[in-house]
Order: C-alpha cells, then sequence, then structure tokens
C-alpha cells in the first residue's frame, strides 16, 4: 500500500511583528490553502493543529480554536505540541489518520503571534524545570546554538565568514518572497560587524521570533484523483524519531548531556537519525535530493544540517557553501525561501512553511525564487530536548 | 564581597566546600550510569530497569567541549547586575562520567582565554544576591596545561 498522501493546498499568512490575535493568521493561512485545494472547508474533516504556549489556552488547543474560527461544522480535531518541530507532528497526525482510512481530507495549520527578544521560560519559581533552570543560570537559546558554532570552527577549520556566507544566501533568496519578514540583502560586513550576542554569532546570525501563520491541505491519493489532483505534491515521509541513548550532544534546555559511561551503549544525535529515517520512508536516498529547507536557528547551524541530511560528508557543509553550491541556481538550493534568516521563527508554523516552500519548488510556482527541475525537497527541525522532525516530499 | 551568608543558588545540586567542591549526581547501582541532576526515580538507560541510585560526588575537572559567552542581560529568572557585565559560557566533558555539563565560566576570563580541549576546574562563585544571601552556583575555571591535577 502506498504511504504517500498528497498536498492539494498550501497557504500563508506573511511573517511579521503584527501583534495581532494568532488565529488570524491561522485562519488566513487555512484559507488560501483551501482556495489553492480548489475545495470548500466544509470537506475537511480533520483539523490537525500545532500548538502554541504563547497566547493562552486558545494556543493550547489551537487546532480547536482555529476550527472554530473558520466556522464549525463537525470535523474531527486534533492539537500537536513539540516545540518548533509542532507542524511536522500536527502533520503526522493527519497523515496517520489518513493512511488508517479514518479522513480523506485534513487540514494542518499552525500560527503564533511572539512577544518581542529572548524567548523566556513559564514564570514562577520552578527549580525543577530544567528550562527555568538553565535561564536562572544565564543560559539562553543562543548559547547552544553558539556552542555547535565553536566546535564547527575547532573541528572543521569553519569560519565566521563561512556562517556569513550562509547569511548572505539565504537574505538573497528571501529577498523577493512575499511571505518573509526581512527582506534585505546582506553583506559581509554588515554581519560581521553586528552586535556579538552569543561568541561567535553575532546579530544578524541568529534568528528573530515573529508573528505568522501556515496550512496545508493534505488528502488521500484517491481523494486527489477523484477531484483530478492526482498529480499533486506528494508527502513521502515524515520523521519524528527521537535520538538514542546516550545523547552526546547538550541539547536545549538541558544542562548536561546523558552520561555515555554505561557499557554497551553508542551515542546518536536525533539530527542524524531524523533523515535516516526520513529517507527510509520514503524510498529514497540524500542523492535525489533537489533542494532542502532546514532550520537555520544560526546560520552556523544551517551547516550541521547540511551534514545531518548527508548532503555532504562530515565536516565539509562550509565548502558546499564556499562554492555557492547551496545558492539558487548551485548544484543544491538550501533555504530558497530565506530560511528562519528571513522570516524569524513563528514557532508552530514554521515546519509548515518549511513544507509549503518545498511545494511551490516541486510546483513550479515559487517566482523568481523557482529552481530549476525540483523532484524532491526535505525539511529539517528541531523542538526541545533533542527531538525534530524531517518530511520528505516528491513529485 | 558582602557579609551576608552563602546559599546555594539551587539546593542539593552541588557542594558548598568552598575549596573543593563537587556538583552532586547520581549513579544507577545496576548499569552504573551518571546523571547531573541527580535522578533517583528511574534509570534513562534503555536497556535499564534500575530504581535504585547512589548519590555521587562528579569530577572535579573536565576537558572543555566547547565554549560562548553572552553579550547581553538574559530573561529573568536570571538575576542581573546593573549595569549587565557579560559572562563567558563553557561546555565541559567529564572524562568519568562520559557527559557533557554546562556552566557559567569564572568572572574575569572571556572567550579569548578559551580552547576546545583545555581543562577546567568546578569552582563556586557568586550568581546573585538577594536581600538575605549570596547566591552561590558552579562556575568553571579554566587551568593552564600542566598545572591540572
Amino acid at each position: 500500500m502506498s504511504q504517500d498522501i498528497a498536498v492539494l493546498g498550501v497557504g500563508m499568512h506573511p511573517w511579521g511583528k503584527w501583534g495581532r490575535n494568532f488565529s488570524e493568521y491561522g485562519v488566513y493561512a487555512a484559507r488560501e490553502a483551501l482556495k489553492d485545494a480548489g475545495i470548500p472547508w466544509q470537506d475537511v474533516q480533520f483539523v490537525s493543529g500545532a500548538a502554541t504556549m504563547r497566547c493562552g489556552y486558545p494556543g493550547y488547543v489551537a487546532g480547536a480554536t482555529i476550527a472554530q474560527a473558520l466556522g464549525w461544522h463537525g470535523a474531527e480535531v486534533n492539537t500537536s505540541y513539540a516545540a518548533c518541530a509542532s507542524g511536522s507532528q500536527a502533520l503526522a497526525a493527519a497523515r496517520a489518520k489518513i493512511l488508517a482510512g479514518e479522513c480523506e481530507v485534513a487540514l494542518v495549520v499552525g500560527a503564533d503571534t511572539t512577544p518581542k527578544g529572548f524567548l523566556a521560560p513559564a514564570k514562577g519559581h520552578r527549580p525543577e524545570d530544567p528550562d527555568w533552570l538553565r535561564f536562572y543560570l544565564g543560559i539562553t537559546n543562543p548559547t547552544y546554538f553558539a556552542l555547535y558554532a565553536r566546535r564547527r570552527m575547532d573541528l572543521y577549520g569553519d569560519t565566521e565568514a563561512d556562517f556569513g556566507l550562509v547569511k548572505i544566501k539565504n537574505s538573497e533568496n528571501g529577498f523577493t518572497n512575499p511571505n518573509a519578514r526581512y527582506k534585505k540583502k546582506f553583506t559581509m560586513e554588515e554581519i560581521l560587524n553586528s552586535a556579538m550576542v552569543a561568541d561567535p554569532l553575532r546579530l544578524l546570525q541568529i534568528c528573530a521570533t515573529s508573528d505568522g501563520g501556515a496550512a496545508m491541505i493534505v488528502s488521500s491519493m484517491d481523494y486527489a484523483k477523484r477531484i483530478g489532483k492526482a498529480n499533486a505534491v506528494k508527502v513521502a515521509a515524515v520523521s519524528t524519531v527521537t535520538p538514542t541513548f546516550a545523547s552526546a550532544v547538550v541539547e536545549m534546555p538541558d544542562i548536561a548531556t546523558d552520561s555515555a559511561a554505561a557499557a554497551g551503549v553508542e551515542a546518536h544525535s536525533f539530527r542524524a537519525a531524523l533523515p535516516k529515517k526520513a529517507y527510509e520512508q520514503a524510498g529514497i536516498g540524500p542523492e535525489d535530493v533537489s533542494l532542502a529547507e532546514v532550520y537555520d536557528l544560526s546560520s552556523a547551524l544551517e551547516l550541521d544540517w547540511y551534514e545531518d541530511l548527508m548532503l555532504c560528508p562530515r565536516g565539509e557543509a562550509a565548502q558546499m557553501v564556499r562554492e555557492g553550491a547551496t545558492k539558487l541556481g548551485g548544484r543544491l538550493p538550501v533555504n530558497t525561501s530565506g530560511g528562519l534568516a528571513c522570516f524569524g521563527e513563528a514557532v508552530p508554523a514554521q515546519a509548515i512553511a518549511q513544507v509549503c516552500e518545498l511545494t511551490w519548488q516541486l510546483r513550479g510556482q515559487a517566482g523568481e525564487r523557482q529552481i530549476e527541475n525540483a523532484k524532491v525537497g526535505i525539511t529539517a527541525n528541531q523542538g526541545l530536548f533533542g527531538h525534530g522532525s524531517s518530511v520528505i516530499l516528491k513529485k | 564581597m558582602s557579609n551576608k551568608p552563602v546559599q546555594a543558588a539551587i539546593e542539593g545540586w552541588f557542594t558548598l566546600d568552598t575549596d573543593t567542591p563537587h556538583l552532586i549526581g547520581a549513579c544507577c547501582e545496576q548499569c552504573g550510569t551518571y546523571y547531573f541532576p541527580k535522578t533517583l526515580s528511574f534509570c534513562k538507560n534503555p536497556a535499564c530497569d534500575s530504581t535504585t541510585f547512589n548519590e555521587v560526588e562528579l569530577s572535579r575537572q573536565g576537558k572543555i567541549w566547547s565554549y560562548t559567552n553572552a553579550c547581553y542581560k538574559p530573561p529573568e529568572p536570571f538575576v542581573a547586575e546593573e549595569p549587565f557585565v557579560p559572562y563567558a559560557i563553557a561546555a565541559v566533558e567529564l572524562e568519568k562520567e562520559q557527559m557533557i555539563i554546562l556552566g557559567q565560566v569564572v568572572k574575569g576570563v572571556g572567550v579569548d582565554q578559551l580552547k576546545v580541549g583545555q581543562t577546567a576546574e568546578l569552582v563556586l562563585e557568586a550568581l546573585h544576591e538577594d536581600d538575605e544571601a549570596v547566591k552561590v552556583t558552579w562556575k568553571w575555571q579554566p587551568i593552564a596545561q600542566g598545572e591540572s591535577a
């Protein structure tokens, strides 16, 4: 039995700092996706929402909140939360429901309204919560990205300029994307002169937080055929695998790694494990990938993903950027949307936005960002405590 | 320094022995996996179903796995000095325990004085003060090669 489901429609609300209720962005994106799919809202049998933790109860039950805002019509509902990987988990829930034959058409939607500045932990005195604790000790999100960036410099000889090239590439890609928040082509000088936040990472190499919304309409292949969309882009894999104990990389928000002192335990990071499972599910390999959308929480982290997605051998990602291989027009474009560098992160919407971009690219509808001959796209993102997700789309 | 009493910023996470402080971890009685912060309920090794642990003092020295700094004031619950003074942060790998532990680096040591692979030692230093006490935490102090015990 085919494990594919069809992507009938995608839609986004532009990213920004709009300050409106998150559900407005969700409804806007959902309506865009319905329009793109060419089906009425009443045909959606399952609403799979990605939650936001910053907007009170309506955010915790985002699937129901957005379904109500679109107009109740008796659809089933679900809400997923996995921090930055929430959107993929919402897609995974919809895919499972469709493949189990329990529904034919589903809406996957995520939207967020974010505060200014650093993301902060939940309030109160809660030393039993590692997220609270690390902020108390002075360890913010950029700390982790900076530790990984420094490792790259030490192990592979990457330079601040290499990380700068990633930012330049992404800022050029996002420049013409109508949904991107930051539309400015940055120069190396501007990047390397921006304020140091967490050495070696500077302000222009760390992603901001944004408001935004993204949605997709997915269906069974049978349904797609019935409405004349047998050639729709397909979701070929959704991987949400966790690491293998003992995880050897210190992951946000933990203060320490697992101990690998027990005999016979070999560590695998979730970043490397995720795409392996996705490739296996889809029955394709890294050599088939035409483009990728990865989580550039920092410009340096984008390079880690090239290696984890097996787009190049470990340690050689910076060389890909230096050669321009991952630019528009390169042999393997990465973050054609502009990535988090141009969007800023709208947590529950971001993983869905990655899939929207792949869909437009595979359909040949990406406008000035369009790459040639796109057949297979892969996404990668990360949640908290060392888990994340990876989605593969194919023509 | 103030005359206020010294208290642990986080109760039970480290000894308050000023000369040779230790982080307090746990070691699984069955499989030997270490935990910090200490776990005394269920072992997280998927191959181990133990519920018995010994409280142990972790190694005081390790090698710097990576490092960075905080140039901007973190949000609450961090309590910042005014004006805010940037501080370095190190991820230190303990050899015996085979784990990496994050912590601030002692005051006065910047990223330009740190290197991956360098030895660092655990010390106690003030995290912040409140009305009643100086709250101390563990910090990493890099030590020159050859100086390590």
